[in-house]
């Protein structure tokens, strides 16, 4: 029997979130991403989730809102897996996922010029783990050398184990729940869940294709799966230009 | 002319005869010493640099994981656009004989190689990884722009390398070398085959240079609407580097002659060149144009964005069209054009204002491309490249001067041309 097609995403409640970071953390931690000395900043960090602050003015009235920004999984002329020259990004037709082949990245970060989200990162340094953090490495997932590009794979480490799990029982697909990426884990409240966007008994399905749903940058035409809800009608305009005038801007993290 | 036999039963050479011998035009040893001392020490500082970025990683530059392009691609694509006059001339000589150009044919091959190599080399420290560079061979992803720059850009290093034999074997002391002489010759005799693969290969890499950038759907600066497969920006780096490779040959052959202070190419060369440059550059601009105002007018609108938008983050205002289109672009391409009429002087700073609208176009596809987030609420920031990136470079720039300076000591470059020296310096 063929395994069935799945298009494994996030789905981030943005209403809910609250800007802790924990999801960030948790991210870099489960993939062993590479702490940088101090001196790299915000600017050549590791950092395959962020979390950006959004400040918007309209009137009197001040709003904010908290948009965690990983790879946004992209499934037509996916950019980044497009451009590379040695095909070392992969957007797996059975899971949905884009992935990085950091084995074979040749580090010309021609990737990271393409993603309109920013959500890739280059080693900069090499890496390294000062004796506490470095027993603390995850073993699933390899640690990725200097001069290589990386990105949130969603969390492959977790659904390998996850599908050997289900393989050892004799089954072949992953019951909704069995596989958590480390994010959706760590979130205290629960804004970030793991879904299908394919399959209609997922228990997610329902919140994914609803109204508060929309996801960044859909008119690039790039599918982008990674899908927020908000029932704030400036949110779900974020990445609008015209939602950030002059007149109504007020800020930005 | 001198005949050769590699063996008994070998058809004979016919090798040109060295050129008979004459009082040297050059300075003294000591002077060009002293000429090189300065190059020297800088090419040491590049190549200090470069091996700091190699040894020890990229954090050594100011790029970050927003410019993740900086200088060194932007002036990769600005050296490779210049040294197009390789091909260029290469295909007029010897496809379509144009006499005129003969003269600056070795200086044309010799700048291409500088200009390709100088790219490659600096690619290669641009690299992360750059021991996997063959695994584009290996693993290539055909929808890649970048695989097809790589496939191309290496086919027409090899060339540039076998057209610059022949040129080589001129030297004194290899002429003396048996069968040095009939190698050359033999290699020269393949030169209408070098100069339309060389030309075909160059069109396709200058092309992907270009949509490099114009299929990065993702950055509203860069993207271009498709024509035929390509983005419109494949087309208009191959007319570019066509148009300004001529103009750059006069230029690096009138700093040759400002240095060394005596005529080396004759005025009809000079001419002829900087007229086609300036026909080319007028066909691009016109062309480019049409692609801005379609760009402006539909893809940009089309893709939710006001054209305004993309102009309003310093330094990358709408300063630039104009730079671009009319100080960098009209008034140099209508001064080459009339270069009949112009002093050597007037058409050495139409192809110095030619060669760097080129090189602002390059720079603005590279950096404003980067500069506008995607995503509005995103903060910009700013990239000054740091001293190695800086040094790097002018490391490469040194060897190529060292090399063209050796080169033209050597006598390998520039043809003799009694009318030029019996004239008088003409500045």
């Amino acid at each position: 029997m063929e395994a069935r097609r799945h298009r494994y995403t996030l789905l981030i409640d943005l209403d809910r979130c609250d800007g802790c970071g924990a999801c960030s953390v948790a991210c870099a931690i489960e993939n062993n991403c590479a702490v940088p000395p101090a001196e790299a900043g915000p600017r050549k960090s590791i950092l395959p989730l962020r979390v950006d602050r959004v400040v918007h003015q309209q009137g009197g009235e001040v709003d904010e809102v908290f948009v965690p920004i990983m790879c946004q999984h992209c499934q037509h002329h996916t950019p980044c897996a497009m451009v590379c020259p040695q095909t070392a990004v992969d957007l797996d037709p059975e899971t949905g996922v884009v992935s990085q082949v950091v084995d074979r990245c040749l580090g010309c970060r021609y990737c990271m010029a393409a993603c309109p989200y920013h959500a890739r990162s280059f080693n900069w340094w090499r890496p390294e783990w000062d004796t506490s953090l470095a027993r603390h490495l995850a073993p699933d997932v390899p640690v990725r050398q200097r001069g290589v590009v990386e990105k949130c794979n969603l969390c492959h480490g977790r659904w390998q184990r996850a599908y050997d799990r289900a393989a050892e029982e004799g089954r072949r697909e992953l019951e909704p729940g069995e596989f958590v990426p480390a994010c959706g884990e760590s979130c205290p409240r629960g804004a970030i869940r793991l879904v299908d966007l394919d399959d209609p008994g997922d228990p997610n399905h329902g919140d994914a294709h609803g109204d508060r749903a929309f996801h960044l940058l859909d008119r690039l035409g790039t599918e982008p799966t990674v899908t927020y809800l908000s029932a704030r009608d400036w949110v779900r305009r974020i990445d609008d230009p015209a939602c950030f005038d002059r007149d109504r801007e007020v800020s930005h993290a | 002319m001198l005949e050769v036999a590699l063996r008994a039963d070998a058809p004979a050479v016919t090798v040109p005869a060295a050129p008979p011998e004459t009082p040297s035009r050059h300075c003294s040893r000591r002077a060009f010493t002293l000429w090189l001392i300065p190059w020297a020490l800088l090419l040491a500082a590049g190549a200090f640099a470069c091996l700091q970025c190699l040894v020890d990683g990229l954090h050594h530059t100011n790029m970050d994981n927003r410019y993740v392009f900086g200088l060194w691609i932007f002036l990769d694509l600005t050296v490779i656009a210049l040294g197009a006059g390789a091909f260029t001339s290469g295909l007029l000589a010897y496809v379509f004989h144009w006499k005129e150009v003969r003269a600056v044919l070795h200086l044309a091959v010799l700048t291409g190689l500088l200009c390709y190599g100088g790219a490659v080399a600096i690619l290669m420290v641009d690299v992360g990884q750059p021991l996997r560079a063959w695994f584009t061979f290996w693993h290539p992803n055909v929808h890649s722009m970048l695989a097809e720059v790589t496939f191309c850009l290496t086919c027409y290093l090899i060339v540039l390398a076998v057209e610059f034999v022949p040129i080589l074997t001129r030297h004194r002391r290899l002429r003396s070398t048996p069968g040095v002489a009939v190698v050359g010759s033999r290699v020269h005799r393949g030169m209408v085959v070098l100069a339309v693969l060389g030309a075909t290969l160059s069109f396709f890499h200058q092309g992907s240079l270009g949509g490099l950038y114009g299929v990065l759907q993702g950055r509203p600066f860069a993207f271009r609407e498709e024509l035929w497969i390509f983005p419109t920006t494949f087309f208009l780096f191959v007319l570019s580097a066509m148009a300004i490779g001529p103009a750059f040959l006069v230029l690096i052959a009138r700093v040759f002659e400002i240095v060394t202070r005596r005529l080396l190419v004759p005025r009809a060369t000079i001419d002829r060149l900087a007229r086609l440059s300036g026909t080319l550059l007028l066909v691009y601009l016109a062309l480019k144009a049409v692609d801005t105002l379609v760009w402006l007018n539909t893809t940009v609108p089309d893709s939710g964005l006001q054209p305004a938008w993309l102009y309003r983050q310093p330094p990358f205002g709408s300063w630039v069209l104009v730079a671009e289109f009319l100080v960098l672009g009209l008034v140099p391409a209508l001064l080459l054009r009339r270069a009949a009429h112009q002093s050597r002087a007037m058409i050495t700073w139409a192809a110095v204002l030619g060669c760097a609208g080129i090189a602002l176009n390059r720079l603005v596809a590279t950096l404003q491309t980067l500069i506008l987030p995607s995503l509005p609420f995103e903060d910009t920031w700013a990239y000054v490249p740091n001293w190695q990136e800086n040094v790097a470079f002018a490391g490469v720039i040194a060897l190529a001067v060292i090399v063209l300076s050796l080169a033209h000591r050597a006598d390998l470059l520039f043809g003799r041309h009694p009318e030029l020296e019996s004239s008088a310096s003409e500045r």
